[in-house]
C-alpha cells in the first residue's frame, strides 16, 4: 500500500493515452493561459495613458487624500508584482474592486447583467443550430444542387455581413415599419423579456449560422467522401443507413466547432447589445471603454477570456471521448 | 446528379462592378463631393427624396449621399492597410516558422493561441478605447490580432510545399536555405496568401467599421460609414435613408469582397491540387 504502490498507480494515470492524463496537461496548459491572460489585463492599468491613480478616481474631486487612499487600496506605490499578485488574489475570491463610474462594486454590477447576455447567447445559439446543420447536411447531400449553391452564397455573404448594419435593419424593418417586434430595451421579465430578444437574437444568429453551415456542409462532404460509403453502397445498403453512418461520424467535428462558436457569441452581443440598447455585459463593456472606467473593463475581459477557455476545454475533453483517434495522438 | 460548374466567370463580374465603383468614390471623392461635410443647421433632418438629398439629411444637415460617397475613403483604406500589414508579418514569420520550426515556431503558435483565446471584437474595442487611439492605432491594433491567423496559414502551405519532390531537389543541388525558402517555397505560397488578403479587407473592413459605430476609430465629424450608421439611430423615425444607404454599402462592400476571395480561394486550391 505505500509509495511503490502509489508511484505505479500515479505513472498508470499519467501513462499516454489516458484519460486522465489528457485532462491533467489540458488544465495545466488552460490555468497557464489565463495566468498570462490576466496579468496583461492587469496590465491594462498601467497601459492607460495618465496616472493610474487618477484613471481609478474617475470625475470626483481629485484631493491629494482620495489619491492617496486610491494608491494604499490599490497598492499603487508597491512593486508592479506585488500589484499584480494583490489584485489576483482579490480576483480569485471575486472581488474585482469597484466600478469608477457606477457606484457599487463590479461583481454586483456584473451579476445585475448577465443573465441577459446568457439568454441572449442562448437564444441565437439554439437559432443557430437549428437553422444551420439540418441546412448544412442538406446542401451537402446534394452538393452542386441550386439549394446547395443559394444558401453557400447565402452563408458567404452572412460571414462577411456586419451585425450592427444587419441588427439596424432588422430593427427599422421589423421595429419600426411593420411594428411587430419592440424597438429598444430588455421587457419587464418572463416572456416578455424572451419577446424584447428575438431581433437581437437573429442579428447574432444571422453571421454565426452562415459559419456553422459552412463547417456542416464541410464536414458531410468530407465523410460522403470516404471509401466506407462507397463501400457501404456498393454493398447494397438502404440509402437510410448510409445517412445515419455519415452523419454520425460527420458531427463529431461539427459539435466540436459548435463549442468553440458558442464562446465567440460572447464577442458578437457587444456590438448586439449596443444595437438594441440591451443592458447587457457587452453594453457595458463598451460603456467602461468609452468612460474608462478599468475594473469593469478588467473583469468582463478576463471572465470572457475564462469563459472561453473553459468552454475548448470541455470541447477538447469530449471530442477525446468521443474520437478513439485523438488518443493515440495525446493532447494537442 | 452534380451541376456542372459555369465556364463563365460570373462572380468577378457581378462583384467586380460595386467594386469598381466603391474604388472611384475612395479615389476620387474630393472631386465628386468636395463639400460633403458642409453642415446646414437650417435644414436639419429631411426624409428621402427631398428635393437635392435623394436620401435625405441628418441632424446638421449634411446629405447622406454625399456623406456615404466621402466615407468610402476611411472604410475601405484602412482595412487594405490592415490586410497588407498583416500578410506581410504572415509571410515573414510565418515561412520562418513553417520552414525552419524549433523554438520560433513554438513560440509564434503559442502567441496565436493567446490572441485567439479572446474575440477580435473585445480585444480591438479594450485597447484601441484605453489608448485613445485613432484611426491608425486601430489599424496597427487589427493588424496584430489579424496576424496570427496568417501566420498559421502561411507556415501550413509551406510545411505542405516543403515535402515536395522539387524542394528535395533544390536541397540536393545545394541551394541555401534563405534563397529556398524566399525563391521556391513563396512563389507557391502567394495566391493563396492573396486571396486570404482579399477576405482579410473584408473582415477588416467589417471590425473597423464596428469600431467607428461604438464610437472609436474615427475622429468626430470625418465621414465614415459605421460613424453614420451609429448616428442614425436618432434620426430612425425620420430618415430611413441615413441608415439604409451606409448599411447597404457596408454589406454589399463586404459581400462583394468576400465572394471575390472565396472565388480566387477556391481556384487557386483546385489548380494547386491537380498539379
Amino acid at each position: 500500500m505505500d509509495t511503490a504502490h502509489s508511484y505505479r498507480r500515479l505513472t498508470q494515470l499519467l501513462s499516454r493515452g489516458s484519460l486522465t492524463r489528457f485532462v491533467i496537461v489540458r488544465l495545466a496548459a488552460t490555468g497557464l493561459l489565463l495566468l498570462v491572460l490576466s496579468f496583461v489585463v492587469f496590465a491594462l492599468l498601467h497601459l492607460t495613458p495618465g496616472d493610474p491613480a487618477r484613471n481609478l478616481v474617475g470625475v470626483r474631486n481629485v484631493t491629494p487624500e482620495l489619491l492617496q487612499s486610491i494608491r494604499d487600496k490599490y497598492h499603487l506605490n508597491d512593486p508592479f508584482m506585488s500589484q499584480y499578485l494583490h489584485w489576483l488574489g482579490n480576483v480569485l475570491h471575486g472581488d474585482f474592486g469597484e466600478s469608477i463610474r457606477n457606484n457599487t462594486t463590479v461583481t454586483t454590477l456584473l451579476s445585475d447583467r448577465v443573465t441577459l447576455t446568457l439568454q441572449l447567447a442562448s437564444l441565437s445559439f439554439v437559432l443557430t443550430v437549428l437553422v444551420a446543420v439540418p441546412l448544412g447536411i442538406a446542401a451537402a447531400w446534394r452538393s452542386g444542387s441550386v439549394l446547395d449553391r443559394s444558401v453557400s452564397a447565402a452563408s458567404i455573404v452572412g460571414i462577411g455581413a456586419p451585425t450592427y448594419a444587419v441588427g439596424l435593419l432588422l430593427l427599422y424593418v421589423f421595429g419600426l415599419w411593420l411594428d411587430i417586434f419592440p424597438v429598444y430595451g430588455s421587457g419587464d421579465g418572463g416572456l416578455d423579456r424572451w419577446w424584447h430578444l428575438v431581433l437581437p437574437a437573429i442579428t447574432l444568429a444571422s453571421g454565426l449560422a452562415a459559419m456553422v453551415f459552412k463547417l456542416t456542409r464541410t464536414a458531410v462532404i468530407a465523410e460522403l467522401n470516404q471509401d466506407y460509403v462507397a463501400f457501404a453502397q456498393s454493398r447494397g445498403l438502404s440509402h437510410r443507413q448510409i445517412r445515419s453512418l455519415v452523419l454520425r461520424n460527420a458531427m463529431i467535428p461539427v459539435a466540436t466547432s459548435l463549442g468553440l462558436v458558442f464562446a465567440f457569441l460572447f464577442g458578437g452581443t457587444i456590438l448586439v447589445e449596443v444595437t438594441f440598447a440591451l443592458q447587457g455585459i457587452g453594453s457595458l463593456l463598451a460603456g467602461s471603454v468609452t468612460f474608462k472606467d478599468l475594473p469593469v473593463v478588467q473583469a468582463i475581459t478576463l471572465l470572457t477570456a475564462t469563459v472561453i477557455a473553459l468552454t475548448a476545454l470541455t470541447v477538447d475533453i469530449l471530442y477525446y471521448l468521443v474520437d478513439p483517434r485523438v488518443r493515440k495522438r495525446g493532447p494537442r | 446528379m452534380k451541376l456542372r460548374r459555369s465556364r463563365r466567370p460570373i462572380i468577378p463580374i457581378v462583384t467586380g462592378i460595386p467594386l469598381s465603383i466603391i474604388a472611384i468614390f475612395v479615389i476620387a471623392s474630393r472631386w465628386i463631393v468636395p463639400n460633403a461635410t458642409r453642415q446646414d443647421i437650417m435644414t436639419g433632418v429631411t426624409s428621402p427624396g427631398t428635393t437635392g438629398h435623394l436620401f435625405g439629411t441628418d441632424q446638421l444637415g449634411r446629405d447622406i449621399t454625399q456623406l456615404a460617397i466621402a466615407g468610402a475613403g476611411s472604410a475601405v483604406v484602412g482595412p487594405i492597410v490592415i490586410a497588407l500589414g498583416s500578410m506581410m508579418i504572415g509571410i515573414l514569420l510565418g515561412t520562418f516558422a513553417g520552414y525552419m520550426g524549433g523554438w520560433l515556431d513554438l513560440l509564434l503558435s503559442k502567441y496565436a493561441d493567446l490572441l485567439l483565446a479572446l474575440p477580435t471584437t473585445l480585444v480591438a474595442l479594450v485597447v484601441t478605447g484605453l489608448v485613445d487611439g485613432g484611426y491608425w492605432v486601430t489599424v496597427l491594433v487589427l493588424i496584430m490580432l489579424f496576424s496570427p491567423t496568417d501566420i498559421r496559414m502561411v507556415r501550413g502551405s509551406v510545411i505542405a510545399q516543403s515535402g515536395r519532390p522539387y524542394i528535395e531537389s533544390a536541397k540536393v543541388l545545394g541551394l541555401g536555405r534563405t534563397r529556398i525558402m524566399f525563391r521556391h517555397i513563396l512563389p507557391n505560397v502567394l495566391p493563396v496568401a492573396f486571396s486570404t488578403m482579399l477576405l482579410n479587407v473584408a473582415f477588416a473592413l467589417v471590425s473597423m467599421s464596428a469600431l467607428s459605430f461604438l464610437g472609436l476609430g474615427v475622429g468626430p465629424g470625418v465621414p465614415d460609414w459605421g460613424r453614420q450608421l451609429s448616428d442614425s439611430r436618432d434620426l430612425l423615425d425620420r430618415n430611413w435613408g441615413s441608415l439604409v444607404l451606409p448599411a447597404m454599402l457596408i454589406i454589399i462592400t463586404a459581400a462583394a469582397i468576400n465572394l471575390l476571395g472565396d472565388w480566387l480561394q477556391e481556384r487557386f486550391e483546385e489548380r494547386s491540387v491537380s498539379r
